[in-house]
C-alpha cells in the first residue's frame, strides 16, 4: 500500500484537525494498537514484559508529563524525580488509608495531589525564567525526596523505609499490583491507561491550553499581548505536567517495581526523563514515547553487546561506558537533530509521501 | 476613503498628559491626543521620538509615571497587557513577534484564545462543546486567512516564512481577536513596493469591512499621507503637530523636525 | 529600575539574619535549660560553614567565567572538578610528585576545553541557550563516566601535604577559643589567592580585556577582530583549572568520589544568590549559602529530622528568587519590545 493522501478530501475542519488526518496513518495506528493489545500479550515472555514494555510505558507517561512543561511551555524542569516520588508516596498513603478505593482512582488522585505540589513549586516561574527556573526546580527535587525519606509517616512507619504496593485488582479477578499480579495483566492495564492519558495530553496540546503554552514558550511578551495570562498559562502547565508525572511515579512504585524507596527518585531520574524528551523530541507526544523506548532499550542493548564482546567485563565499567554513551548521544542529538526522533519520523513520512520521487 | 471618514465617531481612547521616563531618559513628555472610533490615525516622527513607547503605554506594556488614559470611557493609569487585550486592544510589533514554533493557523488561533471559554476538562476530551467551540474559531481563523490571502501557508511553521508573509500573519493574529483598537508598529518596515501596496490594501480593507479603529506608526510618508485620516507628529517625546495629513504636511514645526533645523 | 547599590540592604540583611538566629538560640537556651547554646559554638559552626562556602564559591567561580564569556550555563562545572581531581589523584598514584601532577592535570583540563570547544560548542554556536545548557548536561555525563572509567570509582585519598591540625583562635573573645581546622583555613586562603589572580587577569591583561568584550557583546567583539573560538577555549581552560583547584581542595577534605559532582551542584543556588555574571557575587553567595546551611543544619536541623543540608541551599535560593530574581549583584533585565 502506498503512503499517499491523494484522493482523500476533507469536507470539514474537524477532519482536518484530527490527530491522524491521513487514512494510512489511521490504519497503521489501528494495526499497531491491535498488535500491542492482542499479539504482544500472547507472544511476549515475562522478561520482555517486565523489564522492557512495562518500564517503557511508565517512562512514556513521565516523559509526556515533562514534555508538556518543558517541550510545550518552555519551562525547564529538573524536578521530575521529586514529582514522581510525590505520586508514588501519595498513592501509597491513599491505597493503604482507603483500602476500598479503586486502584485507578488512587492513581488519578495521586496525580491530582502531585499537581498541587507542582503548582506550589511553579510559583517562582512567574518571576524567573530559563536557567534560574531550572535551579529552582532542583529545590523541588531535593526537598521532596528529603521529605519522603525523612518522615516515616510516608512509609507507614516501616523500618526499611520501603513502600510495598498492596495487592489490588483492576477488575475482579485481575490483580495489577502485589505479588499475584501477572505481567500480562499489568501490561494490558498500563497500555490502556497510558494510551488514554496520552490522548488527553494530545487533546490538551492541540487546543486552547496547548496554544497558550506554546505562545508562552515561543515569546512570552507577545503571548501576554494577545491576552494570555502568564500566571495562568505557566501554573496550568506545572499542574498538568505534575499530574502526569505523579501518576507515572505511582505506576512506577505500584506496577513496575512493586516496592520502592524515596531514593529511587533522585536527580538521576530527573535527568533520565529529560534525556527521553530531548532524544525523543521536545514538544511532541509521539517523541515522548520514542524517547522513552530509546532510553529503556539502550542500556539493555549496550549491556548485551558489551557482554557479548567481552564476557569478563565488570558491571561498573559497563555502567560508566553507558554514562558516556548517554552523554555523547545527547550532544549528538542536540547538534544533528534538536527536535529528536519525532522529527526524524516526520521527515521519513514526508519522504514516503513523495516516494519514489525525490521532490 | 471619504466613506470611512463619514463613519468617524466619538473618542475611543484619549491620552492625557502622559509622561514616561526610563531612569533619566525622558521617552514621552506630557503627550495628549485622542483616537476616534473608526479612524486611521498615523503616529509619525523621527527615530527615537517616542512612537513605539506611546504604543507600549497604550497597550499596557509600559507604565507611564504621569498622565492618564481613558479607553471606552474608563480612565486608567496603567494596566497589564493581557488586560488590554481582554478589552479589545490588539497590536503588531516593529520586530515581528510571532510564535515561531507554531504554524500560521495556530498563530492566528492564539488571537482567538480570549474568546474560547471551555474549561480544560472539556479540552482534554476534545469532544462535544469543546470540539464545537474549536471548530467555530477555526472557521473564524479561516475567514482571516482568506482575507489576508495566506491559504497556502496555513500549516507552515511561521519561522520558515519570508519576512513579508510573517508581517501578514502577525496582522492576522491581531485581527483574529476582533479588536476595537488595532495598533500597528511599522507594518510596512522593510517591505518592497509590492508588499507595501498589499499591506496598505489590507489596512484599508480592515477599516472598511470591520470598522476597526487603527493607530499606526509608519516611516513611509507616501503611505501615511495616503491612508490615514489624521496624523500626529512626535519629536523628542513631545507632540508637535496633530491634524489631517494636509495640515501636518504644511506645519513648519514638522518640517523642522524632519529636516533637523534648530529646535 | 533599581539603583545600582540596591543590593547593599541585602548584604547587611543577611549577616543580621544569621546573627539574629544566634540571638534567638541564646534566648531559647535561656528559656529551656536542656537546650545547649554558646556563642563560641555558634561561631565555630558559622566559620565552618563559611569555609565550606569557599568551596561552593570556587565551583561557582568557574561557572561565572563561562557564563560571562559565552552565556552558557555550564552544568558540568561540578563534574569538571571531579574529573580534574580524579586525574590528579590518578597521576599521584603513579608516583608523580604533586606539583607535577597538578601541571599535568591542568594540561588535561586545557585539552578537555579544546575538545569541548571543537566538538560541542562550535557545532552548536548560535543555538538557543537552553540547547547549550542541555549539551552541558551531556558533558556532565561524559566526564563522569570517563573519569570513573579511567581512574576507578572507589573513594580516593588526595593528600598534598596541607596540615590538618585543629587550631584555636580568638581565645580572647570566647572562652576556650574557637576550633578551626587548619586545612579549611589554607583552603580559604587558596581560594582568596585564586580570585585575586583571576581579577588581575581579567582587569589588566590583553586576553582579559578581550574576554570582557566578548562577555558584553559577541557580535561586536567579533567585528573588532577578537577571535571568539580562541576566547572560548581560554575561558573553558581557565574554568577547568579553577575546577581542578576546587576539586583538589574538596577532594583533600572529603576524599575524591562521585558525590563530589553532586555536591558541586550546590554552586547553582550560590549563583542564584550572587547573580550569574558577577565574580564577587559568586564569592559572597558561596559564603552565605555555606554559612546559612551549616547554621541551619546544626541549630535547626534536628527539629525536623536532620539532613536539611540536602535542600536548604536550594530552598534559600528559591525564596530569594521570588524577592530578588536578579540576585545580589546581577543586573536587572529590562525587557524591550
Amino acid at each position: 500500500m502506498l503512503y499517499r493522501e491523494a484522493g482523500q478530501f476533507k469536507t470539514d475542519y474537524a477532519a482536518d484537525q484530527a490527530i491522524f488526518p491521513i487514512l494510512q496513518d489511521r490504519i497503521f495506528l489501528g494495526l499497531f494498537l491491535l498488535l500491542a493489545l492482542v499479539a504482544v500479550p500472547l507472544l511476549a515472555n515475562e522478561y520482555w514484559l517486565s523489564t522492557i514494555l512495562i518500564p517503557f510505558l511508565v517512562f512514556s507517561l513521565a516523559a509526556i508529563g515533562l514534555n508538556l512543561l518543558t517541550g510545550y511551555c518552555g519551562q525547564l524542569s529538573l524536578g521530575t524525580g521529586g514529582f514522581m516520588a510525590c505520586g508514588a508516596f501519595f498513592a501509597f498513603k491513599l491505597a493503604t488509608a482507603f483500602p476500598d478505593l479503586h486502584i485507578a482512582v488512587v492513581f488519578l488522585l495521586a496525580g491530582v495531589g502531585t499537581a498541587g505540589v507542582g503548582i506550589l513549586f511553579g510559583i517562582p516561574s512567574l518571576r524567573i525564567k530559563g536557567f534560574y527556573l531550572a535551579v529552582a526546580t532542583l529545590a523541588a527535587q531535593f526537598f521532596l525526596v528529603w521529605v519522603f525519606n525523612k518522615f516515616p509517616w510516608w512509609v507507614n512507619y516501616s523500618s526499611s523505609g520501603v513502600i510495598s504496593a498492596p495487592a489490588r485488582e483492576i477488575v475482579p479477578g485481575f490483580f495489577i499490583t502485589g505479588t499475584q499480579a501477572s505481567p500480562v495483566t499489568k501490561y494490558v492495564f498500563l497500555l490502556v491507561f497510558v494510551a488514554i492519558l496520552a490522548l488527553v495530553a494530545k487533546n490538551l496540546v492541540r487546543g486552547k491550553m496547548g496554544r497558550s503554552w506554546m505562545a508562552i514558550r515561543d515569546m512570552d511578551i507577545a503571548a501576554e499581548i494577545v491576552g494570555i495570562r502568564p500566571l495562568h498559562a505557566k501554573l496550568s502547565a506545572f499542574a498538568i505536567s505534575s499530574f502526569f508525572i505523579g501518576i507515572a511515579g505511582a505506576l512506577w512504585a505500584f506496577i513496575y517495581t512493586g516496592s520502592v524507596e524515596a531514593l529511587a527518585f533522585q536527580i538521576d531520574r530527573s535527568f533520565q526523563v529529560l534525556f527521553m524528551i530531548i532524544i525523543g523530541g521536545l514538544g511532541s507526544i509521539l517523541g515522548s514515547f520514542l524517547g522513552a523506548a530509546f532510553i529503556v532499550l539502550l542500556p539493555i542493548f549496550l549491556n548485551n553487546t558489551m557482554l557479548a564482546v567481552d564476557p569478563s567485563i565488570s558491571t561498573a565499567i559497563v555502567s560508566h561506558i553507558e554514562f558516556m554513551i548517554f552523554g555523547a548521544l545527547i550532544i549528538l542529538f542536540l547538534i544533528v537533530e534538536p527536535h529528536g526522533l519525532a522529527r526524524l519520523w516526520q521527515i521519513t513520512k514526508e519522504k514516503l509521501r513523495l516516494w519514489p520521487f525525490p521532490y | 476613503m471619504s466613506e470611512t471618514r463619514d463613519r468617524i465617531g466619538d473618542t475611543l481612547l484619549a491620552v492625557e498628559n502622559v509622561s514616561l521616563a526610563f531612569g533619566g531618559v525622558r521617552a514621552l513628555s506630557e503627550v495628549s491626543f485622542e483616537i476616534r472610533e473608526h479612524e486611521i490615525l498615523a503616529i509619525i516622527g523621527p527615530n527615537g521620538a517616542g512612537k513605539s513607547s506611546m504604543l507600549n503605554v497604550i497597550n499596557g506594556f509600559y507604565h507611564p509615571q504621569d498622565g492618564a488614559i481613558t479607553y471606552k470611557g474608563n480612565k486608567r493609569k496603567q494596566m497589564r497587557p493581557h488586560h488590554a487585550a481582554a478589552t479589545g486592544i490588539a497590536r503588531t510589533f516593529q520586530n515581528i513577534a510571532l510564535f515561531k514554533g507554531m504554524s500560521t493557523l495556530d498563530n492566528i488561533m492564539t488571537g482567538r484564545l480570549l474568546k474560547m471559554h471551555r474549561n480544560f476538562l472539556w479540552q482534554a476530551l476534545y469532544w462535544g462543546p469543546a470540539l464545537r467551540e474549536e471548530m467555530e474559531h477555526r472557521e473564524a481563523a479561516e475567514r482571516i486567512i482568506d482575507f489576508l490571502e495566506i491559504q497556502s501557508i496555513r500549516k507552515t511553521p511561521v519561522g520558515r516564512l519570508p519576512y513579508g508573509l510573517q508581517k501578514r500573519v502577525e496582522l492576522g493574529r491581531a485581527l483574529a481577536a476582533e479588536p476595537d483598537l488595532l495598533l500597528l508598529d511599522e507594518p510596512m518596515a522593510g517591505m518592497n513596493v509590492e508588499e507595501k501596496e498589499d499591506m496598505c490594501r489590507f489596512i484599508l480593507d480592515v477599516s472598511d469591512e470591520f470598522g476597526t479603529t487603527i493607530a499606526l506608526i509608519e516611516h513611509d510618508m507616501g503611505v501615511v499621507m495616503d491612508i490615514s485620516d489624521r496624523v500626529i507628529v512626535l519629536d523628542y517625546g513631545r507632540k508637535i503637530a496633530d491634524g489631517t495629513p494636509d495640515e501636518v504636511r504644511g506645519n513648519p514645526a514638522v518640517i523642522d523636525a524632519y529636516l533637523g533645523v534648530s529646535h | 529600575m533599581t539603583a545600582p547599590r540596591a543590593f547593599l540592604p541585602w548584604l547587611i540583611a543577611v549577616p543580621v539574619a544569621i546573627g539574629s538566629i544566634g540571638l534567638l538560640f541564646q534566648l531559647l537556651g535561656g528559656l529551656v535549660p536542656s537546650f545547649f547554646f554558646a556563642w563560641g559554638y555558634y561561631f565555630e559552626v558559622l566559620i565552618a560553614g563559611l569555609l565550606q562556602g569557599v568551596m561552593y564559591s570556587l565551583v561557582a567561580l568557574g561557572f561565572v567565567l563561562i557564563f560571562k564569556a559565552s552565556s552558557i550555563f555550564n552544568f558540568a562545572q561540578g563534574s569538571m572538578a571531579l574529573f580534574a581531581a580524579l586525574t590528579m589523584v590518578g597521576f599521584m598514584e603513579m608516583g608523580v610528585w604533586w606539583p607535577f601532577a597538578f601541571i599535568i592535570s591542568a594540561g588535561v583540563m586545557v585539552l578537555v576545553a579544546v575538545v569541548i570547544e571543537r566538538v560541542v560548542l562550535r557545532p552548536l554556536v548560535n543555538q538557543d541557550h537552553i540547547i547549550l545548557f542541555m549539551a552541558t548536561i551531556g558533558i556532565f555525563y561524559i566526564l563522569d563516566g570517563l573519569g570513573q572509567m579511567l581512574w576507578g570509582s572507589d573513594v580516593k585519598v588526595l593528600d598534598i601535604g596541607i596540615p590538618r591540625d585543629p587550631m584555636f583562635a580568638l581565645g580572647a573573645i570566647f572562652e576556650g577559643g574557637i576550633l578551626i581546622n587548619q586545612y579549611d583555613f589554607v583552603a580559604a586562603l587558596t581560594g582568596g589567592v585564586l580570585v585575586a589572580v583571576l581579577a588581575v587577569f581579567f582587569q589588566y591583561t590583553r586576553t582579559g580585556r578581550a574576554l570582557r568584550a566578548v562577555a558584553d557583546d559577541h557580535q561586536a567583539a567579533l567585528s573588532v577582530g577578537i577571535p571568539l573560538k580562541t576566547i572560548w577555549v581560554i575561558v573553558w581552560s581557565v574554568a577547568g583549572i579553577v575546577a581542578l583547584v576546587a576539586g583538589i581542595i574538596w577532594g583533600g577534605k572529603a576524599g575524591v568520589q562521585f558525590s563530589l559532582a553532586l555536591i558541586a551542584l550546590k554552586a547553582l543556588p550560590v549563583l542564584i544568590l550572587g547573580g550569574f555574571t558577577s565574580i564577587p557575587g559568586a564569592i559572597i553567595g558561596g559564603l552565605i549559602i555555606g554559612a546559612g546551611e551549616q547554621v541551619a543544619e546544626v541549630f535547626l536541623g534536628h527539629f525536623v529530622g536532620g539532613a536539611i543540608q540536602d535542600w536548604f541551599a536550594y530552598m534559600l535560593a528559591l525564596v530569594f528568587l521570588v524577592f530578588r530574581p536578579q540576585g545580589l549583584f546581577g543586573e536587572r533585565i529590562i525587557e524591550r519590545v
